[in-house]
Protein backbone atom coordinates (compact mmCIF):
# COMPACT_ATOMS: atom_id res chain seq x y z
CA UNK A 1 0.00 0.00 0.00
CA UNK A 2 2.98 2.39 0.87
CA UNK A 3 4.62 1.81 -2.23
CA UNK A 4 1.74 2.32 -4.44
CA UNK A 5 0.92 5.67 -2.86
CA UNK A 6 4.05 6.69 -3.46
CA UNK A 7 4.16 5.89 -6.60
CA UNK A 8 0.87 7.70 -7.13
CA UNK A 9 2.49 11.11 -5.34
CA UNK A 10 5.40 11.21 -7.75
CA UNK A 11 3.28 10.77 -10.47
CA UNK A 12 0.51 13.63 -8.77
CA UNK A 13 3.97 16.03 -8.54
CA UNK A 14 4.62 15.22 -12.25
CA UNK A 15 0.84 16.00 -13.63
CA UNK A 16 1.44 19.33 -10.98
CA UNK A 17 4.47 20.49 -12.59
CA UNK A 18 3.60 19.96 -16.08
CA UNK A 19 0.11 21.35 -15.53
CA UNK A 20 1.65 24.58 -14.05
CA UNK A 21 4.34 24.79 -16.98
CA UNK A 22 0.98 24.56 -19.65
CA UNK A 23 -0.70 27.02 -17.83
CA UNK A 24 2.39 29.58 -17.82
CA UNK A 25 3.56 28.96 -21.34
CA UNK A 26 -0.20 29.92 -22.31
CA UNK A 27 -0.10 32.59 -20.19
CA UNK A 28 2.72 33.85 -21.29
CA UNK A 29 2.25 33.84 -25.06
CA UNK A 30 -1.01 36.04 -24.78
CA UNK A 31 -0.63 39.61 -26.41
CA UNK A 32 -0.09 42.77 -24.71
CA UNK A 33 2.06 43.92 -22.00
CA UNK A 34 0.31 43.88 -17.99
CA UNK A 35 2.23 47.04 -17.35
CA UNK A 36 1.28 49.26 -20.34
CA UNK A 37 -2.39 47.56 -19.92
CA UNK A 38 -2.76 48.94 -16.46
CA UNK A 39 -0.90 52.62 -16.67
CA UNK A 40 -2.39 52.86 -19.98
CA UNK A 41 -1.70 55.00 -23.93
CA UNK A 42 0.62 57.44 -22.39
CA UNK A 43 2.35 56.07 -19.62
CA UNK A 44 5.94 57.88 -19.44
CA UNK A 45 8.81 54.85 -20.65
CA UNK A 46 10.39 55.71 -16.69
CA UNK A 47 7.02 54.92 -15.13
CA UNK A 48 6.14 51.59 -17.54
CA UNK A 49 9.85 50.88 -16.78
CA UNK A 50 9.09 50.68 -12.72
CA UNK A 51 6.03 49.11 -12.71
CA UNK A 52 7.34 46.16 -14.81
CA UNK A 53 10.56 45.64 -12.14
CA UNK A 54 7.82 46.11 -9.56
CA UNK A 55 5.72 43.08 -11.34
CA UNK A 56 8.93 41.05 -11.86
CA UNK A 57 8.27 41.33 -15.48
CA UNK A 58 11.58 42.72 -16.75
CA UNK A 59 12.75 39.16 -15.39
CA UNK A 60 13.76 36.14 -17.82
CA UNK A 61 10.71 33.67 -18.68
CA UNK A 62 12.37 30.81 -17.02
CA UNK A 63 12.98 32.87 -13.82
CA UNK A 64 9.57 34.02 -13.43
CA UNK A 65 8.36 30.70 -13.55
CA UNK A 66 10.18 29.38 -10.75
CA UNK A 67 9.67 32.22 -8.92
CA UNK A 68 5.69 31.88 -9.59
CA UNK A 69 5.58 28.53 -8.65
CA UNK A 70 7.65 29.25 -5.66
CA UNK A 71 5.63 31.70 -4.27
CA UNK A 72 2.61 28.95 -4.75
CA UNK A 73 4.35 26.38 -2.93
CA UNK A 74 5.08 29.00 0.41
CA UNK A 75 1.13 30.28 -0.58
CA UNK A 76 2.00 33.35 -2.37
CA UNK A 77 -0.04 33.87 -5.69
CA UNK A 78 1.96 37.07 -6.34
CA UNK A 79 -0.11 40.76 -6.44
CA UNK A 80 -2.65 41.35 -8.82
CA UNK A 81 -2.08 43.85 -11.68
CA UNK A 82 -5.50 46.03 -11.53
CA UNK A 83 -5.97 45.58 -7.47
CA UNK A 84 -2.42 45.80 -6.20
CA UNK A 85 -3.51 43.14 -3.32
CA UNK A 86 -2.33 39.93 -3.36
CA UNK A 87 -3.84 36.88 -5.35
CA UNK A 88 -4.12 34.32 -2.31
CA UNK A 89 -6.11 37.13 -0.38
CA UNK A 90 -8.50 37.66 -3.50
CA UNK A 91 -9.08 33.97 -3.85
CA UNK A 92 -8.80 33.10 -0.38
CA UNK A 93 -12.42 34.87 -0.20
CA UNK A 94 -13.35 33.53 -3.12
CA UNK A 95 -13.37 30.20 -1.53
CA UNK A 96 -15.24 30.55 0.86
CA UNK A 97 -17.76 30.96 -1.52
CA UNK A 98 -16.95 28.31 -4.18
CA UNK A 99 -15.66 25.23 -1.48
CA UNK A 100 -19.08 25.48 0.56
CA UNK A 101 -20.68 25.82 -3.23
CA UNK A 102 -19.55 22.71 -4.46
CA UNK A 103 -19.64 21.22 -1.26
CA UNK A 104 -23.37 21.95 -0.64
CA UNK A 105 -24.04 20.64 -4.02
CA UNK A 106 -22.42 17.54 -3.52
CA UNK A 107 -24.26 16.43 -0.73
CA UNK A 108 -27.50 17.26 -2.42
CA UNK A 109 -26.70 15.12 -5.25
CA UNK A 110 -25.85 11.76 -3.03
CA UNK A 111 -28.83 12.56 -0.74
CA UNK A 112 -30.94 12.76 -3.86
CA UNK A 113 -28.94 10.23 -6.01
CA UNK A 114 -28.37 7.02 -3.39
CA UNK A 115 -31.70 6.40 -2.60
CA UNK A 116 -33.32 6.93 -6.22
CA UNK A 117 -30.53 4.50 -7.57
CA UNK A 118 -31.10 1.78 -4.69
CA UNK A 119 -35.01 2.33 -5.15
CA UNK A 120 -34.55 2.00 -9.23
CA UNK A 121 -32.09 -0.97 -8.76
CA UNK A 122 -34.73 -2.75 -6.24
CA UNK A 123 -37.57 -2.10 -8.75
CA UNK A 124 -35.93 -3.26 -11.90
CA UNK A 125 -37.39 -2.69 -14.67
CA UNK A 126 -40.98 -2.13 -13.14
CA UNK A 127 -42.68 0.98 -12.92
CA UNK A 128 -40.48 2.83 -10.39
CA UNK A 129 -37.36 1.88 -12.23
CA UNK A 130 -38.12 3.17 -15.08
CA UNK A 131 -39.26 6.44 -14.03
CA UNK A 132 -36.43 6.97 -11.75
CA UNK A 133 -34.79 6.28 -15.09
CA UNK A 134 -36.85 8.57 -17.20
CA UNK A 135 -36.37 11.56 -14.91
CA UNK A 136 -32.52 11.21 -15.01
CA UNK A 137 -32.40 10.87 -18.46
CA UNK A 138 -33.86 14.40 -18.57
CA UNK A 139 -32.10 15.41 -15.43
CA UNK A 140 -28.73 14.90 -17.53
CA UNK A 141 -29.85 17.08 -20.67
CA UNK A 142 -30.80 19.94 -18.47
CA UNK A 143 -28.15 22.61 -18.55
CA UNK A 144 -27.76 23.73 -15.12
CA UNK A 145 -27.61 26.96 -15.82
CA UNK A 146 -30.70 27.11 -17.48
CA UNK A 147 -32.51 25.26 -14.55
CA UNK A 148 -31.02 27.98 -12.37
CA UNK A 149 -32.64 30.48 -14.16
CA UNK A 150 -35.78 28.46 -13.92
CA UNK A 151 -35.71 28.29 -10.04
CA UNK A 152 -34.86 31.93 -9.47
CA UNK A 153 -38.74 32.51 -11.40
CA UNK A 154 -40.23 30.55 -9.54
CA UNK A 155 -38.42 30.58 -5.65
CA UNK A 156 -37.36 34.11 -6.26
CA UNK A 157 -39.31 35.98 -8.52
CA UNK A 158 -43.07 34.06 -7.70
CA UNK A 159 -42.60 32.56 -4.48
CA UNK A 160 -40.22 35.09 -2.72
CA UNK A 161 -38.31 32.02 -0.55
CA UNK A 162 -34.97 32.85 -1.76
CA UNK A 163 -33.03 36.23 -2.88
CA UNK A 164 -32.12 35.84 -6.56
CA UNK A 165 -28.82 36.48 -6.31
CA UNK A 166 -25.83 37.69 -4.56
CA UNK A 167 -24.30 36.36 -1.44
CA UNK A 168 -24.91 37.50 2.43
CA UNK A 169 -21.88 36.70 3.79
CA UNK A 170 -21.07 33.94 6.92
CA UNK A 171 -20.94 36.59 9.15
CA UNK A 172 -24.51 36.92 8.70
CA UNK A 173 -24.76 33.10 10.28
CA UNK A 174 -24.71 29.79 9.05
CA UNK A 175 -28.73 29.46 8.28
CA UNK A 176 -28.20 32.91 6.11
CA UNK A 177 -25.50 31.77 4.42
CA UNK A 178 -26.76 28.48 3.63
CA UNK A 179 -30.09 29.95 2.62
CA UNK A 180 -28.27 32.03 0.12
CA UNK A 181 -26.44 29.04 -1.64
CA UNK A 182 -29.41 26.89 -1.76
CA UNK A 183 -30.69 27.52 -4.94
CA UNK A 184 -27.05 27.88 -6.80
CA UNK A 185 -26.35 24.19 -5.14
CA UNK A 186 -29.62 22.76 -5.88
CA UNK A 187 -29.31 23.60 -9.75
CA UNK A 188 -25.69 22.76 -10.24
CA UNK A 189 -26.16 19.55 -8.16
CA UNK A 190 -29.41 18.45 -10.57
CA UNK A 191 -27.62 16.90 -13.43
CA UNK A 192 -24.68 14.95 -11.24
CA UNK A 193 -27.04 13.55 -9.08
CA UNK A 194 -28.95 12.39 -12.26
CA UNK A 195 -25.71 10.59 -13.31
CA UNK A 196 -24.49 9.06 -9.91
CA UNK A 197 -28.50 7.96 -9.25
CA UNK A 198 -27.87 5.93 -12.70
CA UNK A 199 -23.94 4.46 -11.40
CA UNK A 200 -25.35 3.34 -8.31
CA UNK A 201 -28.66 1.65 -10.27
CA UNK A 202 -25.89 -0.11 -12.43
CA UNK A 203 -23.33 -1.08 -9.71
CA UNK A 204 -26.08 -2.06 -7.39
CA UNK A 205 -27.59 -4.44 -10.12
CA UNK A 206 -24.20 -5.42 -11.37
CA UNK A 207 -23.39 -6.70 -7.53
CA UNK A 208 -26.53 -8.04 -7.22
CA UNK A 209 -25.80 -10.88 -10.21
CA UNK A 210 -22.76 -12.00 -7.93
CA UNK A 211 -22.33 -15.36 -6.30
CA UNK A 212 -21.94 -13.80 -2.62
CA UNK A 213 -25.10 -12.50 -2.69
CA UNK A 214 -27.00 -15.85 -3.82
CA UNK A 215 -25.07 -16.91 -0.49
CA UNK A 216 -26.04 -14.74 1.16
CA UNK A 217 -30.13 -15.33 0.06
CA UNK A 218 -29.41 -18.73 0.80
CA UNK A 219 -27.87 -18.23 4.28
CA UNK A 220 -31.51 -17.05 4.94
CA UNK A 221 -31.29 -12.87 4.47
CA UNK A 222 -34.47 -11.01 2.75
CA UNK A 223 -33.58 -9.81 -0.62
CA UNK A 224 -33.67 -6.28 1.63
CA UNK A 225 -31.04 -7.78 4.30
CA UNK A 226 -28.68 -8.81 1.45
CA UNK A 227 -28.62 -5.43 -0.18
CA UNK A 228 -28.29 -3.34 2.22
CA UNK A 229 -25.45 -5.74 4.06
CA UNK A 230 -23.67 -7.11 1.24
CA UNK A 231 -24.87 -5.34 -2.10
CA UNK A 232 -24.59 -1.52 -0.86
CA UNK A 233 -20.80 -1.55 0.51
CA UNK A 234 -19.87 -3.40 -2.63
CA UNK A 235 -21.02 -0.87 -4.92
CA UNK A 236 -20.01 1.65 -3.37
CA UNK A 237 -16.35 1.18 -5.28
CA UNK A 238 -17.76 2.70 -8.81
CA UNK A 239 -19.55 5.24 -7.42
CA UNK A 240 -17.38 6.34 -5.18
CA UNK A 241 -15.15 7.05 -8.72
CA UNK A 242 -17.95 8.90 -9.86
CA UNK A 243 -17.96 11.37 -7.17
CA UNK A 244 -14.54 12.03 -7.05
CA UNK A 245 -14.49 12.33 -10.91
CA UNK A 246 -17.18 14.60 -10.23
CA UNK A 247 -15.40 17.35 -8.36
CA UNK A 248 -13.97 18.10 -11.30
CA UNK A 249 -18.01 18.72 -13.61
CA UNK A 250 -19.15 20.73 -9.91
CA UNK A 251 -15.83 23.36 -9.46
CA UNK A 252 -16.50 23.91 -13.57
CA UNK A 253 -19.87 24.06 -13.10
CA UNK A 254 -19.62 26.42 -10.11
CA UNK A 255 -18.06 28.67 -12.40
CA UNK A 256 -20.90 29.26 -14.60
CA UNK A 257 -23.63 29.12 -11.78
CA UNK A 258 -21.81 32.21 -9.67
CA UNK A 259 -22.47 34.16 -13.02
CA UNK A 260 -26.18 33.17 -12.50
CA UNK A 261 -26.46 34.06 -9.33
CA UNK A 262 -24.17 36.66 -9.21
CA UNK A 263 -21.86 35.03 -5.95
CA UNK A 264 -18.68 36.56 -5.16
CA UNK A 265 -17.14 33.17 -5.89
CA UNK A 266 -13.95 32.10 -8.13
CA UNK A 267 -16.06 31.95 -11.10
CA UNK A 268 -16.60 35.76 -11.32
CA UNK A 269 -12.86 36.39 -10.01
CA UNK A 270 -11.37 34.34 -12.98
CA UNK A 271 -14.45 36.22 -15.45
CA UNK A 272 -13.21 40.18 -14.07
CA UNK A 273 -9.48 38.83 -13.97
CA UNK A 274 -9.96 38.22 -17.71
CA UNK A 275 -11.99 41.35 -18.51
CA UNK A 276 -9.25 43.39 -16.89
CA UNK A 277 -6.40 40.86 -17.87
CA UNK A 278 -5.53 40.55 -14.85
CA UNK A 279 -3.46 37.90 -16.25
CA UNK A 280 -1.54 36.67 -13.07
CA UNK A 281 -5.58 36.27 -11.05
CA UNK A 282 -6.40 34.12 -13.93
CA UNK A 283 -3.01 32.04 -13.83
CA UNK A 284 -3.31 31.51 -10.04
CA UNK A 285 -7.14 30.58 -10.61
CA UNK A 286 -6.64 27.90 -13.31
CA UNK A 287 -3.72 26.65 -11.44
CA UNK A 288 -5.59 26.46 -7.96
CA UNK A 289 -8.76 24.40 -10.09
CA UNK A 290 -6.49 21.83 -11.86
CA UNK A 291 -4.49 21.14 -8.52
CA UNK A 292 -7.83 20.48 -6.75
CA UNK A 293 -9.16 17.88 -9.13
CA UNK A 294 -5.59 16.49 -9.83
CA UNK A 295 -5.40 16.34 -6.06
CA UNK A 296 -8.88 15.06 -5.55
CA UNK A 297 -8.37 12.14 -8.34
CA UNK A 298 -5.29 11.17 -6.30
CA UNK A 299 -6.98 10.64 -3.27
CA UNK A 300 -9.91 8.95 -5.20
CA UNK A 301 -6.98 6.32 -6.13
CA UNK A 302 -5.96 6.31 -2.74
CA UNK A 303 -9.25 5.49 -1.18
CA UNK A 304 -9.82 2.97 -4.09
CA UNK A 305 -6.45 0.98 -3.40
CA UNK A 306 -7.95 0.92 0.43
CA UNK A 307 -11.09 -0.49 -0.59
CA UNK A 308 -9.54 -3.30 -2.76
CA UNK A 309 -6.43 -4.59 -2.60
CA UNK A 310 -6.77 -6.10 -5.73
CA UNK A 311 -5.66 -2.78 -7.04
CA UNK A 312 -2.74 -2.28 -4.89
CA UNK A 313 -1.19 -5.65 -5.85
CA UNK A 314 -1.84 -4.92 -9.83
CA UNK A 315 1.01 -1.98 -9.63
CA UNK B 1 -35.15 -1.08 -33.78
CA UNK B 2 -35.67 0.18 -30.65
CA UNK B 3 -37.60 2.74 -29.20
CA UNK B 4 -34.89 4.64 -27.95
CA UNK B 5 -32.96 4.81 -30.68
CA UNK B 6 -36.32 6.18 -32.81
CA UNK B 7 -37.08 8.22 -30.31
CA UNK B 8 -33.79 9.96 -30.21
CA UNK B 9 -33.24 9.39 -33.88
CA UNK B 10 -36.21 11.77 -34.14
CA UNK B 11 -35.45 13.74 -31.34
CA UNK B 12 -32.24 14.91 -33.14
CA UNK B 13 -32.99 14.76 -37.01
CA UNK B 14 -36.05 17.60 -36.10
CA UNK B 15 -32.71 20.03 -35.09
CA UNK B 16 -30.79 19.02 -37.61
CA UNK B 17 -33.43 19.72 -40.24
CA UNK B 18 -34.04 23.28 -38.24
CA UNK B 19 -30.12 24.23 -39.00
CA UNK B 20 -30.33 23.00 -42.05
CA UNK B 21 -33.28 25.01 -43.26
CA UNK B 22 -32.14 27.97 -41.71
CA UNK B 23 -29.33 28.11 -44.41
CA UNK B 24 -32.28 28.65 -46.82
CA UNK B 25 -35.10 29.76 -44.70
CA UNK B 26 -36.20 31.41 -41.15
CA UNK B 27 -39.65 32.99 -40.60
CA UNK B 28 -37.76 36.04 -39.88
CA UNK B 29 -34.52 37.81 -40.31
CA UNK B 30 -32.85 36.65 -37.24
CA UNK B 31 -31.42 39.69 -36.98
CA UNK B 32 -34.15 42.02 -37.79
CA UNK B 33 -35.15 44.17 -34.95
CA UNK B 34 -38.86 45.59 -34.50
CA UNK B 35 -38.88 47.17 -31.44
CA UNK B 36 -42.49 48.00 -31.62
CA UNK B 37 -43.37 44.08 -31.16
CA UNK B 38 -40.81 43.13 -28.85
CA UNK B 39 -41.17 40.37 -25.74
CA UNK B 40 -44.20 38.98 -27.18
CA UNK B 41 -45.57 36.00 -25.79
CA UNK B 42 -45.91 32.88 -28.32
CA UNK B 43 -48.89 33.59 -31.06
CA UNK B 44 -49.41 32.57 -34.55
CA UNK B 45 -47.24 35.09 -36.14
CA UNK B 46 -44.18 34.04 -33.63
CA UNK B 47 -45.02 30.83 -32.08
CA UNK B 48 -42.16 31.15 -29.67
CA UNK B 49 -42.62 35.31 -29.68
CA UNK B 50 -40.16 38.04 -29.67
CA UNK B 51 -37.36 38.87 -27.85
CA UNK B 52 -36.26 41.97 -25.98
CA UNK B 53 -35.50 43.90 -29.37
CA UNK B 54 -38.76 42.25 -31.02
CA UNK B 55 -36.61 39.36 -33.07
CA UNK B 56 -38.34 36.42 -33.90
CA UNK B 57 -37.05 33.61 -31.30
CA UNK B 58 -37.84 30.49 -33.86
CA UNK B 59 -35.51 32.44 -36.34
CA UNK B 60 -32.91 32.69 -33.68
CA UNK B 61 -33.09 29.31 -32.07
CA UNK B 62 -32.93 27.49 -35.77
CA UNK B 63 -29.82 29.52 -36.67
CA UNK B 64 -28.82 28.48 -32.82
CA UNK B 65 -29.27 25.13 -33.63
CA UNK B 66 -26.32 25.97 -36.39
CA UNK B 67 -23.73 27.13 -34.00
CA UNK B 68 -24.42 24.71 -31.62
CA UNK B 69 -23.99 21.68 -34.03
CA UNK B 70 -21.02 23.24 -35.77
CA UNK B 71 -19.47 23.66 -32.67
CA UNK B 72 -20.15 20.56 -31.24
CA UNK B 73 -19.21 18.17 -34.12
CA UNK B 74 -16.62 19.66 -34.67
CA UNK B 75 -15.24 19.54 -31.07
CA UNK B 76 -16.05 15.65 -31.14
CA UNK B 77 -14.16 15.70 -34.39
CA UNK B 78 -11.01 17.16 -33.07
CA UNK B 79 -11.95 14.65 -29.81
CA UNK B 80 -11.49 11.39 -32.45
CA UNK B 81 -9.11 13.06 -35.11
CA UNK B 82 -6.39 13.03 -32.26
CA UNK B 83 -7.70 10.60 -29.58
CA UNK B 84 -8.25 7.55 -31.64
CA UNK B 85 -5.28 7.28 -33.21
CA UNK B 86 -3.40 8.00 -29.72
CA UNK B 87 -5.60 5.32 -28.06
CA UNK B 88 -4.77 2.88 -30.93
CA UNK B 89 -1.16 3.80 -30.86
CA UNK B 90 -1.00 3.17 -26.98
CA UNK B 91 -2.26 0.39 -27.35
CA UNK B 92 -0.38 -1.13 -29.88
CA UNK B 93 3.19 -0.51 -27.84
CA UNK B 94 1.16 -1.76 -24.14
CA UNK B 95 3.12 -1.29 -20.93
CA UNK B 96 6.12 0.65 -23.17
CA UNK B 97 7.17 4.29 -22.73
CA UNK B 98 4.86 6.03 -25.53
CA UNK B 99 1.66 3.82 -24.00
CA UNK B 100 2.88 5.43 -20.52
CA UNK B 101 3.33 9.33 -21.59
CA UNK B 102 0.03 8.85 -23.96
CA UNK B 103 -1.87 7.73 -20.87
CA UNK B 104 -0.21 10.29 -18.43
CA UNK B 105 -0.94 12.97 -21.19
CA UNK B 106 -4.40 11.98 -21.04
CA UNK B 107 -4.61 12.19 -17.12
CA UNK B 108 -3.16 15.97 -16.95
CA UNK B 109 -5.58 16.63 -19.98
CA UNK B 110 -8.41 15.37 -17.93
CA UNK B 111 -7.60 17.79 -14.99
CA UNK B 112 -8.54 20.69 -17.27
CA UNK B 113 -12.45 21.06 -17.33
CA UNK B 114 -13.62 22.06 -20.76
CA UNK B 115 -14.38 25.57 -19.01
CA UNK B 116 -10.91 25.85 -17.68
CA UNK B 117 -9.29 25.37 -20.98
CA UNK B 118 -11.89 27.99 -22.45
CA UNK B 119 -11.06 30.43 -19.68
CA UNK B 120 -7.18 30.13 -20.94
CA UNK B 121 -7.64 30.39 -24.65
CA UNK B 122 -10.24 33.03 -24.07
CA UNK B 123 -7.98 35.11 -21.86
CA UNK B 124 -4.67 34.71 -24.33
CA UNK B 125 -6.71 34.80 -27.69
CA UNK B 126 -10.38 36.77 -26.99
CA UNK B 127 -13.91 35.03 -26.82
CA UNK B 128 -15.06 33.58 -29.83
CA UNK B 129 -17.13 30.21 -31.56
CA UNK B 130 -14.10 28.78 -32.87
CA UNK B 131 -12.02 29.05 -29.16
CA UNK B 132 -15.14 27.09 -27.98
CA UNK B 133 -14.56 24.45 -30.73
CA UNK B 134 -10.93 24.21 -29.33
CA UNK B 135 -11.70 24.19 -25.88
CA UNK B 136 -14.41 21.22 -25.88
CA UNK B 137 -12.38 19.50 -28.32
CA UNK B 138 -8.96 19.51 -26.78
CA UNK B 139 -11.44 18.27 -24.00
CA UNK B 140 -12.51 15.05 -25.74
CA UNK B 141 -9.13 13.96 -26.93
CA UNK B 142 -8.61 11.97 -23.24
CA UNK B 143 -12.37 10.57 -23.84
CA UNK B 144 -11.47 8.87 -27.10
CA UNK B 145 -8.38 8.27 -26.68
CA UNK B 146 -9.24 5.94 -23.24
CA UNK B 147 -11.83 4.68 -24.96
CA UNK B 148 -9.94 3.31 -27.94
CA UNK B 149 -7.05 2.35 -25.96
CA UNK B 150 -9.23 -0.07 -23.58
CA UNK B 151 -11.21 -1.69 -26.52
CA UNK B 152 -7.74 -2.14 -28.55
CA UNK B 153 -5.98 -3.39 -25.62
CA UNK B 154 -8.47 -6.87 -24.87
CA UNK B 155 -8.63 -7.22 -29.08
CA UNK B 156 -4.85 -7.42 -29.37
CA UNK B 157 -5.15 -10.80 -27.72
CA UNK B 158 -7.53 -12.16 -30.19
CA UNK B 159 -6.38 -15.14 -32.65
CA UNK B 160 -7.28 -12.98 -35.37
CA UNK B 161 -4.66 -10.32 -34.57
CA UNK B 162 -2.50 -13.05 -33.38
CA UNK B 163 -2.90 -14.00 -36.81
CA UNK B 164 -2.18 -11.06 -38.64
CA UNK B 165 0.66 -10.80 -36.88
CA UNK B 166 2.25 -14.28 -38.05
CA UNK B 167 1.40 -13.32 -41.67
CA UNK B 168 3.64 -10.40 -40.82
CA UNK B 169 1.57 -7.59 -40.76
CA UNK B 170 2.80 -4.12 -38.85
CA UNK B 171 1.35 -2.94 -35.81
CA UNK B 172 0.21 0.30 -37.68
CA UNK B 173 -1.09 -1.87 -40.37
CA UNK B 174 -3.09 -3.90 -37.84
CA UNK B 175 -4.67 -0.89 -35.93
CA UNK B 176 -5.77 1.05 -38.98
CA UNK B 177 -6.81 -3.00 -40.98
CA UNK B 178 -8.23 -4.89 -37.82
CA UNK B 179 -8.45 -3.23 -34.42
CA UNK B 180 -10.32 0.27 -35.85
CA UNK B 181 -12.96 -1.30 -37.55
CA UNK B 182 -13.75 -3.49 -33.99
CA UNK B 183 -13.55 -0.82 -32.19
CA UNK B 184 -15.88 1.72 -34.85
CA UNK B 185 -19.35 0.43 -33.10
CA UNK B 186 -17.66 1.94 -29.29
CA UNK B 187 -16.57 5.24 -31.30
CA UNK B 188 -19.94 5.49 -32.61
CA UNK B 189 -21.95 5.46 -29.30
CA UNK B 190 -19.14 7.51 -27.67
CA UNK B 191 -19.22 9.89 -30.27
CA UNK B 192 -22.76 10.43 -30.23
CA UNK B 193 -22.44 11.20 -26.24
CA UNK B 194 -19.59 13.52 -26.87
CA UNK B 195 -21.93 15.55 -29.22
CA UNK B 196 -24.49 15.76 -26.38
CA UNK B 197 -21.81 16.94 -23.71
CA UNK B 198 -20.71 19.23 -26.32
CA UNK B 199 -23.88 21.05 -26.82
CA UNK B 200 -24.63 21.54 -23.11
CA UNK B 201 -20.75 23.05 -23.38
CA UNK B 202 -21.43 25.14 -26.22
CA UNK B 203 -24.36 26.45 -24.53
CA UNK B 204 -22.71 27.05 -21.62
CA UNK B 205 -19.36 28.67 -22.84
CA UNK B 206 -21.62 31.06 -24.69
CA UNK B 207 -24.07 32.01 -22.21
CA UNK B 208 -21.07 33.06 -19.51
CA UNK B 209 -19.23 35.14 -22.77
CA UNK B 210 -16.66 32.72 -23.51
CA UNK B 211 -18.24 31.32 -26.81
CA UNK B 212 -20.22 32.67 -29.91
CA UNK B 213 -19.95 36.10 -30.24
CA UNK B 214 -22.83 38.95 -31.11
CA UNK B 215 -24.46 38.70 -33.77
CA UNK B 216 -23.89 34.73 -34.46
CA UNK B 217 -27.42 33.82 -32.38
CA UNK B 218 -26.46 30.90 -30.19
CA UNK B 219 -28.89 28.88 -27.48
CA UNK B 220 -26.35 29.81 -24.26
CA UNK B 221 -26.44 33.91 -25.63
CA UNK B 222 -29.82 33.48 -25.91
CA UNK B 223 -30.44 32.73 -22.57
CA UNK B 224 -27.67 35.42 -20.98
CA UNK B 225 -30.24 37.82 -22.49
CA UNK B 226 -33.29 36.01 -21.48
CA UNK B 227 -32.08 35.78 -17.56
CA UNK B 228 -32.44 39.75 -17.03
CA UNK B 229 -36.00 39.56 -18.75
CA UNK B 230 -37.08 36.48 -17.03
CA UNK B 231 -39.59 37.61 -14.31
CA UNK B 232 -41.33 39.65 -17.68
CA UNK B 233 -41.24 37.83 -20.75
CA UNK B 234 -40.22 33.69 -19.42
CA UNK B 235 -40.29 32.14 -22.79
CA UNK B 236 -37.10 33.79 -24.22
CA UNK B 237 -35.72 31.47 -21.50
CA UNK B 238 -37.72 28.42 -21.69
CA UNK B 239 -37.21 28.07 -25.30
CA UNK B 240 -33.62 28.09 -26.22
CA UNK B 241 -33.97 26.07 -22.53
CA UNK B 242 -36.27 23.17 -24.13
CA UNK B 243 -34.42 23.09 -27.63
CA UNK B 244 -31.13 22.35 -25.56
CA UNK B 245 -32.85 19.67 -23.75
CA UNK B 246 -34.46 18.29 -26.34
CA UNK B 247 -31.68 18.25 -28.43
CA UNK B 248 -29.23 16.62 -25.62
CA UNK B 249 -32.05 14.28 -24.73
CA UNK B 250 -32.19 12.73 -28.37
CA UNK B 251 -28.77 12.79 -28.44
CA UNK B 252 -28.55 10.65 -25.67
CA UNK B 253 -31.50 8.61 -26.27
CA UNK B 254 -29.77 7.75 -29.50
CA UNK B 255 -26.79 6.97 -27.86
CA UNK B 256 -28.37 4.26 -25.48
CA UNK B 257 -30.21 2.87 -28.77
CA UNK B 258 -27.24 2.63 -30.57
CA UNK B 259 -25.23 0.83 -28.06
CA UNK B 260 -28.10 -1.34 -27.55
CA UNK B 261 -28.01 -2.39 -31.10
CA UNK B 262 -24.42 -2.17 -31.94
CA UNK B 263 -23.05 -4.55 -28.65
CA UNK B 264 -23.61 -7.96 -29.80
CA UNK B 265 -23.27 -8.98 -25.70
CA UNK B 266 -26.47 -6.77 -25.04
CA UNK B 267 -28.47 -8.14 -27.66
CA UNK B 268 -27.23 -11.61 -26.38
CA UNK B 269 -28.17 -10.48 -22.89
CA UNK B 270 -31.64 -9.79 -23.87
CA UNK B 271 -32.89 -12.29 -25.61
Amino acid sequence: MLRYALKRFLSLLISLAVASLVIFVVIEVAPGDPASFMLGLNAQPETLAALRSELGLDQSRPERYLEWVGGMLQGDFGTSYTYRTPVTEMIGDRLWVSVPLALYALTLSVVVAFPAGIYAASRRGRAGDIGVMGATQLGVAVPNFWFAMILVLIFSINLRWFSAGGFVGWDKGLFAGLHALTLPAIALALPQAAILARVMRSALLDVMGEDFMRTARAKGLTARQALWRHGLRNALIPVLTIIGLQFSFLLAGSIIIEQVFYLPGLGRLVFQSISARDLIVVESVVMLLVFSVILVNFLVDLAYAAVDPRLRART
Amino acid sequence: MNRNLILGAALTSVFLLAALISFVWTPYDYAGLDIANKLHSPSLAHPMGTDHFGRDILSMIMVGARTSIAVALVAVGIGMGAGVPLGLWAAARRGSLVDEIIMRGNDLVFAFPAIVIAILITAVFGAGAINAIIAIGIFNIPVFARITRGAALSLWQREFILAARVAGKSAARISAEHILPNVANLLIVQGTIQFSLGILAEAGLSYVGLGAQPPVPSWGRMLADAQTMVSIAPHMAMMPGFAIILTVLGLNLMGDGLRDMLDPRLRVART
